[in-house]
């Protein structure tokens, strides 16, 4: 019973990657199977916690919703590469910094969820910040401090703008 | 340098967080990756006699394991020493009969789980369906079709309390009846369970990384099921992606994975998948309370009578027994509140659906939930103000015995619940809640009251008559000749920072640096035998032997100062890595290290040949409390609530690290939330479950968890070494309560009372549309 496989060439984390996979492997479980970059979680695979939310050609995906083979010639990023070696990114800094963290299984999902979300032109505001990541489900935090991570990071990156007054 | 003054109280940044945050860290599922994968085939249907699994053809070197398998296999009987209680075995594997959907029926190994679930497919299962019992209210009525025949009234653990003046304590008082309903819920951690068990063919010993809360608990639980040495397996937990209580039970799919690596001589793994977890792993709170409750003209409540019922699903959850919600909540109903004559009657009932287990707070939200619900009605009843009734009814003298001999220390209920008050700023809400209400706009504010019994060793445990009996830490202490400091604990934190806790409290007693402090947990080779990590008890009680061992290192370590600075023992001060004298003489705890490991000759007189120590701490408990408002909005058109401010005053006596604590609060209120209005495991008359993913199953999202202010008192208790109570449970404890009040204030002007948690758009709606109807 061996499936026939398809070669996907892909960059991940600027890195090339080729794999054969069978047709039906998940983008995610070709991450982790065979790039080993586990840092990518699957929470359901029902495309709903938003766990294993990577950036695919500069737009956030859940990647287990979506085919290893959809990613041929496509751009990767992974919470592997967003560090850049020993430096954190302010990000991930400030996940740190503020508790934005507990288990830390939800966490690359929130990572790459709110890195596009800072790399995006426009300011970011609670209102957008809590649209954006409202996407994701985290199971211990309370969210409470994942907020403020993430403001914190814009704040630092000059991304933050204060809501327009209520 | 400057070194701290001080490690507690600090809000260090956890040691925990690098690896997390680039992805580094080490779930099961990271270290499965490549390993034969074993998916299992689960009972579709919830009663029934197996017939026949008719098994396709397999490709070269799958397998499917059945009942008939796996037939030595011992089944896993959990038991409270205690008359009123019916041992029930729940078997790894069935070999005649199923019991719930979603019960593990066959076990199927493939080089992938995509092959495994292929030819799980492809299995032909034959089950003759019987009448199932789901309803919790059903399967406790007379008549009921029976889940297990030893136990004919579905009754499988059963007990009583009447304090003797009950009844006249009725006589001639106010008397307010609820009937309080909790529907069923899952735990939900984001990562689901899952194991990988690797055999060793040089040693004959299974390692079995899995994602657990009490690994020790489960070695022995494992090998006592198969009938194997328990020191030739290791059990580890890696890096686990929350527990919340699912994770304490032992369950049969790791059993199962064990055998299989013992069995062919191999490696194995198992991923649960979300819709399993959902269905499959173990659920809570499926209760139904009914109160009764006496107060006097003053509104004093003079006596407390309930009725609890709680569905316990299929089978006994081990180790902590079906008896761990009705039993706690008979035992805890009386929460910070003075009970002078007491009665309960508590019964968990068997159904055919998926095991109740402990979840965060295990029955204490239903409790509060139930009492709060309570004091809002009495008060309307006796024409009180519910905060003036309150006044009236917490515990404000300490230690305070309540009526089922549990002793309450030190503890603010009162101010906390003042301090919320003020900072809720009550009055001026009522204005702003008037004059939305003029806009057709319905707010409300709801108040919650709890204690949160905390840390609590073999004693309390004992009085639950298990048969085992948690409860005590130890941690072995050592300084390596290269002076950082290894801690061995048998507690196992899956999120709670408690490396980073543990860190501070180690760092406080030896001068040694928290960098420099490694806490070892998690790995039953490593680690001495211990409990692990649920019931709000880490900090306490692993911190707290943490204390007492490093303490005796920091003696010794000041025993070789004293000798190599030829100095008085009594003066060594350790601080900043280094011994000091008063005269300014000093050695690094790096040198000491080295010499007494290396250097034994003149020391070992004094110290000994290392720097080992070890501790055991086996507290009685301690009980944190808090006070919890929220503010809320009500969408009267569709039943939708929004919370629009949260507040949390809480005491934990002394924060280790305050950060940590406000996580804990702040993750437990957000459950709490999603308890309250969104979280419910729904299943149809024949046992279906309904709830199968996460857009079924609700967790909250940051859209409906508001920013929560966390606000401290400190009541310093000597019930615990550290003078820290516990906080793990107490957000999860008291939300709902507080929810569900702020709903029905909201809804005062329909004069709806909630009852019925959660309190979903459909339920408040429909709460709504009745009162319409029956209103002129």
């Amino acid at each position: 019973m061996s499936e026939p496989k398809t070669t996907v060439r892909c960059t991940v984390n600027g890195q090339a990657v080729q794999a054969d996979v069978v047709p039906r492997m998940s983008l995610a479980d070709m991450l982790r199977e065979e790039a080993g970059l586990t840092g990518t979680h699957l929470g359901c695979e029902h495309g709903v916690c938003g766990a294993c939310t990577i950036i695919v050609n500069g737009a956030p995906v859940r990647s287990c919703l979506m085919f290893a083979v959809q990613a041929e010639g496509a751009e990767v990023r992974t919470v592997e590469g967003l560090a850049d070696g020993e430096t954190l990114s302010p990000l991930q800094r400030a996940f740190w910094e503020k508790h934005g963290l507990q288990c830390g299984f939800c966490t690359p999902g929130f990572l790459m969820l709110a890195t596009w979300m800072l790399e995006q032109p426009e300011p970011v505001t609670e209102e957008r910040l809590r649209h954006v990541l409202s996407s994701n489900l985290c199971r211990c935090t309370g969210y409470t401090n994942i907020v403020r991570a993430v403001t914190a990071a814009a704040k630092e990156m000059g991304k933050w703008a204060e809501s327009a007054a209520a | 340098m400057d070194a701290p003054l001080t490690w507690i109280g600090r809000n260090i940044p956890r040691l925990e967080d690098p690896a997390l945050v680039r992805g580094e860290g080490r779930f099961v599922a990271d270290i499965a990756v490549g390993s034969r994968a074993v998916v299992f085939l689960r009972s579709p249907v919830a009663a029934g006699v197996i017939k026949a699994i008719e098994k396709p053809e397999l490709p070269p070197g799958a397998l499917i394991i059945t009942g008939e398998d796996v037939a030595t296999l011992k089944p896993i009987v959990p038991r409270l020493a205690r008359f009123n209680y019916v041992p029930i075995e729940q078997p790894i594997l069935p070999r005649t009969r199923v019991h719930y959907v979603g019960q593990p029926v066959a076990a199927i190994v493939a080089a992938t789980q995509r092959e495994a679930e292929d030819i799980a497919d492809q299995i032909f299962l034959d089950i003759e369906p019987e009448e199932a019992v789901v309803d919790l209210d059903l399967a406790a009525a007379p008549g009921a079709p029976i889940v297990h025949p030893m136990a004919p009234t579905n009754t499988i653990v059963e007990g009583r309390i009447r304090t003797p003046g009950l009844e006249a304590a009725f006589a001639g008082a106010t008397v307010v009846e609820l009937d309080i309903r909790s529907r069923r819920q899952n735990a939900s951690p984001m990562e689901t369970r899952g194991g990988h068990a690797a055999y060793d063919r040089a040693s004959g010993r299974v390692s079995l990384h899995a994602s657990v809360q009490m690994p020790h608990m489960l070695r022995t639980g494992i090998t006592d099921c198969i009938g194997m040495p328990e020191a030739d397996l290791r059990v580890v937990a890696p890096d686990v992606g929350g527990g919340f209580g699912q994770k304490m039970s032992l369950f049969p799919e790791y059993v199962l994975l064990v055998w299989l690596a013992r069995r062919y001589r191999s490696t194995f793994a198992w991923i649960e998948d979300r819709r399993e977890n959902l269905i499959a792993s173990a659920h809570s709170r499926d209760q139904h309370h009914k109160v009764r409750a006496a107060f006097d003209d003053q509104g004093v409540m003079r006596g407390l009578d309930v009725e609890i019922l709680a569905n316990i699903g299929a089978f006994s959850c081990y180790p902590t027994t079906c008896g761990v919600e009705p039993l706690m909540a008979l035992a805890e109903y009386a929460g910070p509140y003075k009970v002078a004559e007491y009665g309960a009657h508590a019964r968990g009932i068997t159904t055919n659906t998926a095991v109740m287990a402990p979840y965060r707070g295990v029955s204490r939200p239903v409790i509060s939930f139930a009492l709060e619900r309570l004091m809002e009605v009495a008060a309307k009843r006796l024409g009180l103000d519910p905060i003036e009734l309150r006044r009236r009814n917490l515990v404000t003298q300490f230690p305070h015995r309540t009526p089922t001999n549990m002793m309450l220390d030190e503890a603010s209920y009162l101010e906390t619940m003042e301090k919320a008050v003020e900072v809720a700023g009550l009055p001026a809400f009522r204005a702003e809640q008037a004059a939305a209400h003029a806009q057709g706009r319905y707010l409300g504010i709801g108040f919650s009251v709890i204690n949160e019994r905390t840390g609590y060793g073999t004693p309390a445990f004992a009085a639950r008559s298990m048969e085992i009996t948690p409860g005590y830490e130890r941690v072995e202490i050592c300084m390596t000749p290269s002076g950082e400091v290894e801690a061995r604990i048998g507690a196992s934190p899956h999120g709670q920072g408690l490396r980073t806790a543990l860190a501070q409290i180690i760092a406080e007693e030896t001068g040694v640096d928290v960098a420099r402090i490694r806490i070892i947990h998690g790995d039953t080779d490593r680690t001495p035998y211990g409990w692990g990590t649920f019931a709000s008890r880490s900090l306490v009680i692993s911190g707290g032997a943490s204390k007492l061992a490093a303490a005796k290192l920091a003696v010794k370590l000041k025993r070789a100062a004293a000798v190599l600075l030829q100095g008085e023992e009594s003066q060594v001060r350790l601080e900043g890595g280094m011994a000091l004298l008063p005269g300014g003489a000093s050695i690094s705890l790096d040198a000491i290290a080295r010499t007494v490991y290396h250097s034994a000759g003149p020391i070992s007189e004094k110290i000994g040949y290392d720097l080992n120590e070890a501790a055991t701490y086996d507290p009685e408990g301690t009980f944190s409390n808090a006070c919890h408002v929220a503010v809320v909005e009500v969408d009267t058109e569709t039943g939708g609530t929004k919370i629009l401010r949260y507040i949390v005053v809480e005491d934990a006596g002394r924060l280790i690290n305050p950060m940590i604590v406000d996580g804990q609060v702040q993750g437990g209120v957000a459950q709490g939330i999603g308890n309250a209005l969104l979280e419910e495991i729904i299943y149809d008359a024949d046992g279906n479950i309904l709830t199968g993913s996460f857009a079924d199953f609700i967790p909250p999202t940051m859209a409906e968890i508001p920013p929560i202010e966390v606000h401290h008192l400190a009541t310093l208790t000597g019930a615990s070494v550290l003078e820290a109570k516990g906080v793990g449970e107490g957000g999860a404890i008291a939300a709902p309560a507080a929810v569900i009040n702020a709903i029905c204030d909201a809804l005062e002007p329909f004069g709806i009372q909630l009852f019925d948690m959660p309190a979903t758009p459909q339920r408040v709606r429909a709460a709504i549309r009745t009162a319409e109807e029956t209103s002129p």
